[in-house]
């Protein structure tokens, strides 16, 4: 068992990411802020171009550079300040701390590397072992998730998509991270395999202690496996809490627009709901609430001002200019 | 059977093989059912199951390789060429990706007017354009957009495209196919939402293959379940939902994620994957990764066995009870 320095196995406070183009400047975090305590999982659930990936890149210092720029903020694993590693510190840390599942499994493996050499690659770079006890692990980790070792000697494309996925997520879990990052994990696969592998990510994270980033769109994976949610909308986190305070005490309209949106399974007949209207350009953000042009409870203030967090309790906040200290244990009065 | 079912889609026995190297591939393996007026069909499955290439097999965009297909009485395995593009007016498609499914150097306007303008529907180009405005103004397209390029257009706004353009013709029956899924979920409502309204309005007949499920039992009346090429299941959207009888369907529904953090359920996790659809046996094909399977599964192929009024099942758990 690893010794924590800091409460939070990931801590970013107040990000700011620029992608600067010939076109203008995207402005694709805009004071994010994320926290993930040891051997939990953060949901983090958005619309294309909230800045989901953008988060996960920024995290392991991935960011296209150029065009990609942090701008500001801080991003600490385990209480260590990432901004002030080097590179050559940040290649001991990918893939040894922090790993990362990217979200096609098709695409994410080397087609002319056998899967068992894929797995070893990084367990002969983070840990002082020869390249067969290497080899020897890579087959006992893709025992772990599910595949037979002899068929580490095959190649990606004699695989079907949910077994590629197991492989990823093999390679992502041999050096044993502290933090898993999985940016739509499952989002390409079938919905029987879909549950497969979550269960297997479930199992071993559980097994491992490892602390998880789960970007992803689907509420109904979030109430599966997630403890914690960040609703994420142009670069901000405007609500976060546990499952308990956003799936049952709702604040923000965005999030309450996601559920909306959602075809119920129980009742069949109920009409969705859509927000209206589509995300704002993030080279050309609104000046106040980023939500406010799609949002039905929208007010003056909500146009030239940006709202500051409000707490609901110790772990639920939401950024919203409908709520004050007062009001927010209750909810909105003219809705409920 | 009632008499009163105007059956607007009527398809028997349909077929679609694939010559491969390395066999016979069955993509569509015997396929019967039909549609109502004005109703939608969901048809559901995973990846090749056959669920798309029997939409394009029925639109004839792929020859079947067997089978009947009858629309408004008429088989339209029978027709000449000729017949069948004057078919087409009465059946469109919208496709699954809007980003590569509309040409990137026509404008928003002749992607729209071009189905008018092959067809020789409307011929005079003012006129035409007074009908593209019109389509566009039905899904809810901005006038402002009509000289767009699609590429300047986001993927809500294409997917309105390709509504526009399928209905452009009048048609009484489309093939959707996956036609929300690269959307983001408050897209994807609007898009329903859309899509549903046209129908009411213009009593369109809807064949929507998808594999999101709880999309589909959302939009549909009656749901179809694939497996390897098979139709196994088809019954009813509630009906499916209350009683999935065959037990992949058991698995398939089990497998939903559902956002509520209260809600309770035996998952069935299924062994092992989708076996290859190249010479299959006539055996059950969901056999080898059945909790219920029996040395008869593993020996014959069931049938398609009406349990209920609409409810079809091919299963030999049917036949024991």
């Amino acid at each position: 068992m690893r010794e924590n320095k800091s409460k939070y196995s990931i801590d970013i406070e107040d990000l700011y990411v620029e992608y600067r183009t010939d076109y203008g400047v995207v402005k694709a975090l805009n004071g994010m802020d994320l926290k993930i305590e040891h051997g939990k999982t953060l949901g983090l659930v958005g619309e294309t171009g909230a800045g989901k990936t953008t988060t996960g890149l920024s995290i392991l210092k991935l960011i296209p550079d150029p065009p990609g720029v942090i701008v500001g903020g801080s991003i600490k694993l385990d209480g260590e300040d990432l901004m002030e590693k080097t590179e050559k510190e940040m290649g001991q840390i990918r893939g040894k701390e922090i790993s990362m599942i990217f979200q096609d499994p098709m695409t994410a493996l080397n087609p002319v590397m056998t899967v068992e050499e894929q797995i070893a690659e990084s367990i002969e770079l983070h840990e002082q072992v020869s390249k067969s006890e290497a080899i020897e692990k890579a087959r006992a980790m893709l025992e772990l998730v599910g595949i037979p070792g002899e068929r580490g000697k095959e190649y990606p494309h004699q695989f079907s998509g949910g077994m590629k996925q197991r492989v990823v997520i093999a390679i992502a879990l041999a050096c044993n991270p502290s933090l898993l990052i999985a940016d739509e994990p499952t989002t390409a696969l079938d919905v029987t395999i879909q549950a497969q592998v979550l269960e297997m990510m479930k199992e071993l994270k559980e097994k491992y202690n490892t602390s998880m980033l789960m970007i992803t769109h689907d509420l109904g994976i979030v109430a599966e496996i997630c403890d914690t949610v960040s609703i994420i909308y142009a670069g901000q986190v405007v609500e976060h809490g546990n499952l308990e305070d956003i799936f049952e005490n709702t604040r923000h309209p965005y999030t309450e627009g996601l559920f909306n949106s959602l075809p119920n399974l129980k009742d069949r007949k109920a009409k969705l709901k859509p927000i209206k209207g589509l995300m704002p350009d993030p080279a050309n953000l609104p000046e106040g609430c980023a939500f406010c042009p799609r949002c039905d409870y929208a007010m003056e203030i909500c146009k030239t001002q940006k709202p500051e967090k409000i707490y609901r309790n110790d772990g639920h906040y939401v950024r919203c200019h409908l709520y004050n200290e007062e009001n927010i244990q209750e909810g909105r009065l003219e809705t409920r | 059977m009632s008499e009163a079912k105007d059956i607007l889609l009527d398809v028997r026995g349909l077929k679609k093989y694939f010559n491969t190297k390395r066999g016979l591939l069955h993509a569509v393996d015997d396929v019967t059912f039909t549609i109502e007026r004005g109703k939608t069909l969901g048809v559901v499955g995973e990846s090749g199951c056959g669920k798309s290439t029997t939409g394009r097999a029925i639109l004839h965009l792929l020859e079947p390789t067997a089978g009947e297909v009858y629309f408004e009485g008429r088989d339209i395995c029978k027709m000449s060429k000729e017949e069948i593009r004057n078919m087409r007016t009465d059946m469109q498609i919208i496709f699954q990706d809007p980003f590569s499914s509309l040409d990137p150097r026509r404008t928003i306007s002749e992607i729209i007017g071009e189905p008018l303008k092959i067809n020789g529907i409307i011929k005079d180009k003012d006129a035409r354009l007074e009908r593209v405005l019109e389509l566009m103004e039905t899904v809810g397209l901005a006038e402002r957009l009509v000289n767009t390029y699609p590429h300047e257009l986001d993927g809500g706004r294409r997917q309105r495209v390709g509504v526009a353009r399928a209905l452009a013709v009048n048609p009484k029956f489309i093939v959707c196919d996956e036609p929300v899924s690269a959307l983001d979920v408050s897209i994807q409502a609007q898009i329903l939402n859309l899509m549903k309204e046209l129908q009411e309005k213009m009593g369109l007949t809807y064949m929507f293959i998808t594999h999101d499920l709880s999309v589909v039992n959302h939009f549909s009346d009656d749901i179809a379940v694939m497996y390897l090429g098979k139709l196994i299941e088809k019954a009813p959207a509630e009906e499916l939902f209350e009683h999935p009888t065959h037990p992949y369907t058991q698995a398939l529904l089990s497998a939903i994620p559902i956002p509520d953090i209260h809600h309770k359920r035996e998952r069935i996790l299924l062994k092992g994957e989708i076996t290859s659809p190249i010479n299959p046996k006539p055996v059950c094909r969901f056999a080898n990764r059945c909790i219920h399977a029996t040395d008869r599964c593993r020996q014959a192929e069931p049938q398609l066995k009406e349990i209920s009024p609409g409810h079809f099942v091919s299963c030999f758990l049917v036949d024991d009870q």
